[in-house]
This record gives C-alpha cells, sequence and structure tokens, in this order.
C-alpha cells in the first residue's frame, strides 16, 4: 500500500526586540540567572502587562512577509497552566484573535516550487528555564526568570508538508525571512526558533488515515528531517502491519536517531483560554500597516532576483549571496565602489570571503570591510596586482585593518609585466633546472607548472602569471 | 470652632494644617491613639503602621513648611489590605500570603505617597476581596461601628468601618462587584467606584481584572471628590487605565441639582428580600432630589437583572486565572511536599479559604472546553446588553439613583452558611460594575438604628455630575453628620 506524508510545522521564535514582551527588562540572555528580572516578569501579585510595540511591529512585519492577512483586531488571550516554569499561571498568549492569518511561503526543492500555506503568526511571552538538578537530598529544579516574558512568535502552518526534506527546506526558507526582516536571529541551537512538528501518514486511495503525531525535541533543521524520515517508516511499518497507531507526542532523541512517546492525547488539554482582561483588544489602522509594509526590507527572492537582472550574476551566484541577509548587505555596500565588477566582487564574496568566514566561525566575524574588497578587486582587475597577490593582501587586511592599497604600497607588491625582467627570471629558472626542462622536452606538460611556480616565488608571487607563462614556454621551446 | 481631630473632615484638615494651627504629626497621633482604643472592638485593621505613619507625618510637616502641600499632606488615610506597599506587608487576607512583603508600590500608594498623605494602616477585607461581609478574611470579621454585632459589609469593611470609626479620615478600597459601595452604605460613609479605567489597578491584587476598581471612603462627598482627584488618572503601567484627562471634582460640585434628569428604574424599585425601611428611605431620597429641583425621569434597564448571575460568570472565571500564581512556588505560604502536584495541592488547599476556593471552582469550571461558551461567552454577551441598557439611559438623564443594598448592615454570621444569600446583598452595586460606570453610595437615612444608603450612578467618566448631585442631597440632608454611638463617649484632643 502506497502513503502519502502530511506534516504541518508550528514554530515558535524569539522576536528580537531590546525588552521583553510586557515588561522594561532587558530580552537579552544572560548567563547570570535571574538578572534580567522585575515584578511584572516574576508574576508578582498586584502586577500589570503593558504590551511592546517593537514585538507587535516585527509579528505584523512577520505576517506581511509571509503573505498573510492582518486582520484590524487581535486580541491577547490567557492560556491556563500551572508549572513552575510559569510565572502567573498562565501564558499570555493569542488564540481566537491572532495578529496575521492565511499567508504561505514557497518552498523549493531541487528546482521545483510548491506553496505552504500559513495557517497563523501570533505573539505570546516564553516561559522561564527550569534547569534540573541533582542532590545529595534528591533531584531538585531552579528557575531561571531571565527567559520568563521574552516575546515569542508562533508561525503555524497548513499540513501542506510533503516530505522531511520539504519541512527542512520550509525552514530554511522562513529563518531567511525572519533574518531579513530583523524579526528574530533564527538560531535553533540557542533555542531562538524552535520547530515542533505534526505528521501523519494518508493513504493513496484515502481509505487510510494514520492519526496525527506530534514530534518534539528537534535541535537542528537537520534533526528535524531525520526526526520526520525516522517517523515516516515508524507510522508506514506499523501502518502495513495493521498495528493502531495512537495520537500522540513524542521526542526525538538525537543520540540514537529515534522518536519516542512522551504521552498519549487521551485527553486534550484544557487550557481554558480566557480574553486576557489585563490588555485592552488591539486595532490597527491600514496606514499602520502600510507603515510596516513600506519600512520593510526586501525580501530574500526579490533580492536574488534583482541581483541576477541589475548586477548580471548567474541564479545560482544570486541564491548563495542572497541566502545570508548579511552576506547581501555586505556584496552590496562592496560594489558600491568597485566600478562595476561585479561578477568579481561576487567570485571573491562566495569565494575567499566564505572560505575566511569558515575559518572563523561566521560571517559576522569577517573583519575586511565591504570597501577594503572591493580596492582588493579593483586592484586584481587592472592588473595593478595579480589574483594571487590579491589573496594575501586580503588575508593581510583581515589580520591587521591595514587598506589592502597601503599594503601593496608598503611592500611594494606591484604586480610585474614587464617582459625584459620577467625574461631574466625565467631564464634563471630554466638554467637551474635541468632536469625539469628535459622532462618537459620528452612531452611531460606538468612541469610547466612547478617552473611557473618556481618563477612566481623568485618574485614574491608580483609576477604577471600570463606574462610569466609566455616567456617560459618562449624560452623552453628557444632553447 | 471646637472639634474633635479625628472627626475633622478633609477641608477643616487642610485649611488647620496650612495655617499650622495642627500639625501633621498631632492630626496622626490623634488618629493612631484612637485606633489604638478602639479597633480592639471594630477590628478594621489587619497591620497599623504606626511607625511608618509618624514618620510620614513628618515628612508632611516638612513640606507644609517648606510650602509644598498638596491638598492630601499630612491626611491620615487607611488602605485596603490589597494594594501593595513597600513598607507594611500586604496579605489580601489571605494565609496564602501572610506577612507576604511586596517589592512595590500600588500605583495609587505612589501617588498618595507622593502627594505626602499618611498611611495610618492597611484593613482588613475578605480574602482576596471575595465576599461582603470580611467574614472571609482568613484573620478575623470586621465590625460594624454602628452595631459591633453586625457586618461592615464587604469586602472593603475594613476600610469602611475605618471611616466611619474615625480611625483614619478617609480610606481606600477596591470594588469588582460593590465592594465599596456596599459597605460604605453599611457604615453610613460616603464610597465611590469610579469609571472603570479612571483609576489604575497597578499594584491591586487582582480579583476580577475587567470589574475592579479602586476608590475612596470618606465621610463627605467633598472629601471623596478631593481623594479621588490624587489618585485618578491615565497610568502607562496599567493598559486598561483610560488616557482620559481628568476634571477638577471640585469645580462644578455646588452646582445644585436644578434641572437635572435623574433616572428611576423600576428594576430597582424592589427585589425579593428588600427591606421595607430601606425602600422606603429610598424611595424619601429620589422625592429629596425632586424637591431640589431635578427632574425625575423613569428609565428602563431589563437586561439589569441578569448582572448579578453574569457577574458570578465572569468575576470567578477571571479570579481563577488571577489566583493561579499562588502556587507556593515563589512566595507566600509554601507546603513543600514530595510532588509538584502535592505541593500545588497542600498550599492551595491550606492557603486559600473556602469562599476563594468555590470561586476558583465557578470560574475553572465556566471556562472548561465545552462550557465556555454556554457560560464564559455567553455571559459576556449579556454583559454586552446591560451596557447599552445604561448607554440608552444615560442618552435622556444625567444620573440614575437606585438603593445602594436591599438591606442595612446583618448581624455577623447570619449569612455565612448561605453563599446565594449573601451574593444578593451586592444586587444593585453589580450592574455598574458590568456595565464599567462610575456610581456613589451616599447615607440617606436609617432603618433599625442602621445606616441606609443611596447609590447614585453615572455615565462613563461621568464622577463629575454623581459628585454635584450627592452634594446638592448631602447638603439637603442631615443623614452624614449622624455618627455611630460608639464615638459619643470620646473626649481626645480638640481644637
Ligand atoms: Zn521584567
Amino acid at each position: 500500500m502506497e502513503f502519502r506524508t502530511v506534516i504541518g510545522l508550528e514554530v515558535h521564535t524569539q522576536v528580537l526586540t531590546e525588552t521583553k514582551m510586557f515588561c522594561g527588562c532587558s530580552a537579552a540572555a544572560s548567563d547570570v540567572p535571574n538578572t534580567h528580572v522585575c515584578a511584572v516578569c516574576l508574576g508578582m501579585p498586584g502586577v500589570l502587562p503593558t504590551v511592546n510595540r517593537a514585538a507587535v511591529e516585527k509579528t505584523v512585519m512577520t505576517g506581511l512577509a509571509l503573505d498573510c492577512t492582518i486582520p484590524r483586531f487581535n486580541r491577547f488571550d490567557r492560556k491556563n497552566y500551572m508549572y513552575p516554569d510559569q510565572m502567573k499561571g498562565y501564558q499570555i498568549s493569542q488564540y481566537e484573535l491572532p495578529m496575521a492569518v492565511s499567508g504561505f511561503l514557497d518552498v523549493e526543492v531541487e528546482g521545483e516550487t510548491t506553496r505552504v500555506g500559513i495557517t497563523r503568526v501570533h505573539l505570546e511571552e516564553d516561559t522561564a528555564r527550569l534547569v534540573h538538578r541533582s542532590g545529595p537530598d534528591g533531584d531538585y529544579s531552579l528557575v531561571d526568570v531571565n527567559r520568563s516574558g521574552v516575546p515569542l512568535m508562533e508561525i503555524v502552518s497548513d499540513p501542506d508538508i510533503t516530505s522531511p526534506q520539504q519541512a527542512r527546506l520550509y525552514l530554511v526558507a522562513l529563518r531567511r525571512i525572519l533574518r531579513y526582516i530583523g524579526a528574530s536571529s533564527g538560531n535553533m541551537e540557542e533555542g531562538a526558533l524552535r520547530c515542533d512538528a505534526n505528521i501523519s501518514q494518508r493513504s493513496e486511495d484515502g481509505l487510510i488515515v494514520g492519526p496525527k503525531v506530534e514530534i518534539k525535541n528537534m535541535n537542528s533543521f537537520r534533526s528535524v528531517e531525520r526526526a520526520l524520515d525516522y517517523e515516516i517508516e515508524r507510522q508506514r511499518a506499523a501502518l502495513r502491519n495493521g498495528e493502531t497507531l495512537v495520537q500522540e507526542t513524542r521526542g526525538w532523541v538525537e543520540t540514537q536517531g529515534i522518536t519516542v512517546s512522551q504521552r498519549t492525547k487521551e485527553f486534550a488539554d484544557d487550557y481554558r483560554y480566557l480574553p486576557e482582561p489585563d490588555l485592552p483588544p488591539v486595532e490597527f489602522d491600514e496606514a499602520w500597516i502600510g507603515m510596516i509594509s513600506t519600512s520593510m526590507a526586501e525580501l530574500p527572492v526579490a533580492r536574488r532576483d534583482r541581483f541576477v537582472a541589475d548586477f548580471g550574476l548567474s541564479f545560482h551566484d544570486a541564491d548563495v549571496l542572497t541566502d545570508d541577509v548579511i552576506v547581501a548587505d555586505y556584496y552590496e555596500q562592496a560594489i558600491a565602489s568597485s566600478g562595476g565588477h561585479y561578477r568579481e566582487v561576487a567570485t571573491w564574496v562566495s569565494g575567499e570571503l566564505f572560505a575566511l568566514a569558515r575559518n572563523r566561525g561566521g560571517f559576522e566575524y569577517v573583519t575586511v570591510t565591504p570597501e577594503h574588497l572591493s580596492e582588493i578587486v579593483t586592484m586584481v582587475a587592472s592588473g595593478e596586482i595579480n589574483a594571487l597577490t590579491g589573496k594575501s593582501v586580503l588575508l593581510d587586511t583581515a589580520e591587521s585593518g591595514t587598506a589592502p592599497r597601503q599594503i601593496v604600497m608598503d611592500q611594494g607588491l606591484t604586480q610585474v609585466s614587464d617582459a625584459s625582467i620577467v625574461d631574466d627570471v625565467v631564464r634563471e629558472i630554466v638554467a637551474a633546472n635541468p632536469k625539469a626542462v628535459e622532462d618537459y622536452r620528452s612531452g611531460k606538460q606538468a612541469v610547466v607548472g612547478f617552473l611557473i611556480g618556481q618563477a612566481m616565488k623568485q618574485m614574491r608571487g608580483r609576477g604577471n602569471p600570463d606574462v610569466v607563462r609566455q616567456a617560459l614556454l618562449r624560452t623552453l621551446d628557444n632553447t | 470652632m471646637i472639634k474633635v481631630l479625628t472627626a475633622l473632615g478633609l477641608v477643616d484638615a487642610r485649611r488647620l494644617l496650612d495655617n499650622r494651627e495642627i500639625s501633621a504629626a498631632e492630626l496622626t497621633d490623634a488618629h493612631l491613639n484612637w485606633i489604638d482604643e478602639i479597633d480592639e472592638q471594630v477590628k478594621a485593621f489587619i497591620t497599623p503602621m504606626h511607625e511608618q505613619a509618624r514618620g510620614m507625618a513628618a515628612d508632611a510637616d516638612r513640606a507644609i513648611a517648606a510650602g509644598e502641600a498638596s491638598p492630601m499632606t499630612g491626611i491620615p488615610v487607611a488602605l485596603k489590605d490589597i494594594f501593595c506597599t513597600v513598607d507594611a506587608p500586604t496579605s489580601a487576607a489571605s494565609e496564602i500570603l501572610k506577612g507576604y512583603r511586596s517589592p512595590m508600590d500600588a500605583t495609587v500608594v505612589e501617588r498618595l505617597r507622593a502627594a505626602r498623605a499618611v498611611f495610618v494602616g492597611k484593613t482588613n477585607t475578605d480574602e482576596f476581596a471575595m465576599g461582603s461581609s470580611t467574614e472571609n478574611s482568613a484573620f478575623f470579621t470586621t465590625h460594624n461601628p454602628w452595631d459591633l454585632e453586625r457586618v461592615p459589609g464587604g469586602s472593603s469593611g475594613g476600610s469602611s468601618a475605618a471611616v466611619a470609626a474615625n480611625e483614619a479620615m478617609v480610606s481606600l478600597g477596591s470594588d469588582t462587584g460593590g465592594s465599596i459601595r456596599q459597605p460604605a452604605g453599611f457604615c453610613g460613609v460616603v464610597g465611590m467606584k469610579p469609571t472603570y479605567g479612571r483609576v489604575s489597578r497597578f499594584g491591586l491584587i487582582a480579583f476580577a481584572s475587567s470589574l475592579d476598581q479602586i476608590g475612596p471612603f470618606s465621610r463627605c462627598v467633598e472629601d471623596s471628590a478631593m481623594t479621588l482627584q490624587a489618585i485618578a488618572g491615565h497610568d502607562r503601567r496599567d493598559a486598561t487605565s483610560a488616557p482620559v484627562e481628568v476634571p477638577d471634582y471640585l469645580e462644578e460640585l455646588r452646582a445644585g441639582v436644578k434641572g437635572l434628569r435623574v433616572g428611576i428604574a423600576e428594576e430597582f424599585s424592589s427585589v425579593e428580600g428588600m427591606e421595607p425601611g430601606v425602600k422606603e428611605a429610598c424611595e424619601a431620597a429620589y422625592a429629596m432630589f425632586s424637591e431640589l429641583g431635578a427632574e425625575l425621569v423613569p428609565v428602563q434597564l431589563p437586561n439589569a437583572k441578569y448582572a448579578l448571575p453574569t457577574y458570578y460568570i465572569t468575576a470567578p472565571a477571571e479570579a481563577s486565572a488571577n489566583l493561579a500564581r499562588f502556587d507556593g512556588v515563589k512566595y507566600g505560604l509554601n507546603i513543600e511536599s514530595d510532588t509538584l502536584l502535592d505541593t500545588y495541592l497542600r498550599t492551595r488547599g491550606e492557603g486559600f479559604g473556602p469562599e476563594v476556593k468555590r470561586r476558583i471552582m465557578l470560574g475553572t469550571y465556566a471556562l472548561a472546553s465545552g462550557y465556555y461558551d454556554a457560560y464564559y461567552v455567553k455571559a459576556q454577551k449579556v454583559r454586552t446588553l446591560i451596557k447599552r441598557d445604561f448607554d440608552r439611559a444615560f442618552e435622556g438623564v444625567d444620573v440614575i439613583l437606585a438603593p445602594t443594598s436591599p438591606t442595612v448592615a446583618f448581624k455577623i454570621g447570619a449569612r455565612v452558611d448561605d453563599p446565594l444569600q449573601m451574593y444578593l446583598s451586592d444586587i444593585f452595586t453589580i450592574p455598574a460594575n458590568m456595565a464599567g460606570l462610575p456610581g456613589i453610595s451616599i447615607p440617606c437615612g436609617f432603618s433599625e438604628g442602621l445606616p441606609v444608603s443611596l447609590q447614585i450612578m453615572g455615565p462613563a467618566f461621568g464622577e463629575s455630575v454623581i459628585f454635584r448631585a450627592a452634594h446638592a442631597y448631602e447638603q439637603a440632608t442631615t443623614w452624614h453628620k449622624e455618627r455611630p454611638a460608639l464615638l459619643r463617649e470620646r473626649a481626645d484632643t480638640t481644637v
């Protein structure tokens, strides 16, 4: 029997704001527990919440970026459940009237685009963090309230996702958008972005519909894909063997590569939602939404297409450069002073700078300014220095922060293209390597590279590679 | 004029303080000494604040000497023990918060402190303001100064009794379903519940957030207006506080009621269990308005009769969420057990009294999946209808009159076993809460030797016209000048 997989994703992401959702405390993470706290986020008796405008703006912006409708009215609700990570005994969330509804996100899998519906985007507050410990007197838990009240956005997809790979790419595309508009850092490892998945199976003839299983504890995009792969096999095997699947929540165990049952949903959770009486309903006017819309940064797909159209980049290069908003911004700053060397700058960014970024643990740690990169690219393009020199200057600039042109001047790195100088060097090299010359004569073309290398070394890398090659071939052929 | 210091009203006290005929320290001491003497019988205070009060009085005297006095400077004020204060415990009259110290002042406390008022103590209330008699206080019941065997009303019974017994010049209470007006009525003082949003709720331990509102108790209408003036106004820490300008409440206080259209609602004329003495006194009060030149206009409030049942859905629903934070983990009572659930169950089981538990259960039920639409949602729809009734009525009248409560103060213990009977004592006050409207309770006569009170309701943010009508009636009558026998025997400092 053939099955189709039905997947819906629920993403929780911390909204990038200075302060918490309902109080003035810093929303930044802190290594020192219970330092970013006040009476409000501690849920002390008598306190009242006040809404963080920036969080509302970024949530609406996210809704707009996902082509959602922004309803005129939205409302906060209390989601009641008692647990020590919940300072008030309820979480302020949005239930009936979320901030954004009915949007979509296009996900490309191997060149094919699938449209995944966005059910809703709503705003809520994060919980405190519990740290479980063991001591001589038994197990205990500590509460760190720093995270309590940090703005959290929930983005719920329609069950339109059909494969684990698509699920991962949906997350990649979503995170890219969130980072582009500055709504979230999207950092899954740090817990700033969390994902739960609902997954079920349906037979092709539609006669068998498996129960919905919720998967939690997936800590990276990769583990989302792996967990769903595992779950599909588990569910299908069970259905084929005529076993009964139950509606339940399962946790992904990364180390073992399996999901395990956490609890069955015989009884639906009753959160006893009620409209939050401490916060009047929010009403947006059209003009305000328009303002948010115009202030929104260009989205990744639009930017990629513009890079192709305006800068003559290949689709692939444009895609690579626009994947991360920091890179795309960097690229645009660099080309501004590059005298039209759009493609050359693109090559340098995706080649040398990416290598540098890998070594340093991220593009944000690349210290070469876009202007300095542009200087190097311009010097190479004009033949002032050769590409090899350019690369070493780049590393030098990255280390010292000195302007590339200054380095070239100080170290006399200007490219040598003067044929008479190059000829002298080449003659010396040929004379010093009789064995190589013999090999060349016997047809071993590979030694040409070796000899060019020797010549370049002699010239401290400054030789014009083309001039050197021509001089060498001329010399070899004429001796 | 010869007057006992503790019997002074705000206007006289202000003049004497500003003319340096008395000091804030003297005024404060007179009140503290009287509390020491009389509160054994009245039991208005959970926490008297002798030491803090003397410090505040000294500050007030310095401010007066420096010419920086405001209307409330040096005035002895009692606070319901449900307002957070940094310098005294805040218990909400509950075991679960016994000895709890708040890290902050409520906004109303902060404003009075900034005005250099003097806090003489924190007063008794029904636990978490749930009740109509103070009998639900976890600590003790307050006694009505008019008859110590009777309740002072509730939940702000401590604040009303303190003012009635001259233990404070004015006091603050909170009113969710009548908790200011009903005890004011039972104790024969003036109690004002402002429009929802008029006074910040920040630092008020929440009972039902969409209904709670803070207001003053005093012995005359002018004092009520002056005290409200000091606490009213927008507060950015309370999103439900209205960014509406606060008028000068004294400006039209003396404008009289000539030409004022005064609404009388059939729905408030009689209910089951209404005492004839109350009905008579109130009807006489209506007639007095007519005599004073007001025009009596019949109004219809057909949905007002649903206010009580919808209130007992809405308020407990909100309370069930508001009280969830008391879990023994962070502050207050903690009975540690082997499991988290047992810690919750035992802490809350022992920390909350029976009425609080009853309301948490009512509210939890009303919000439960499958019941939510039938109870909570329906109650909110009815609430909208009640609000519309009032909106329509206020198109034709300036104020609406009603009794404050269907009975005079009842005997301590008389209704504790019958919650429904207890709930009925708020039947005339709850509609204003459900509609978010302001209302005042003022003395309008006596029945069985106990005060009867008249309620005057107004449109949203119509506190000025309410004060004006109340003041006109007060000036034309002498009810507010009657004092409990308890006070007659005393002779302390006079000026
Ligand atoms: Zn905070």
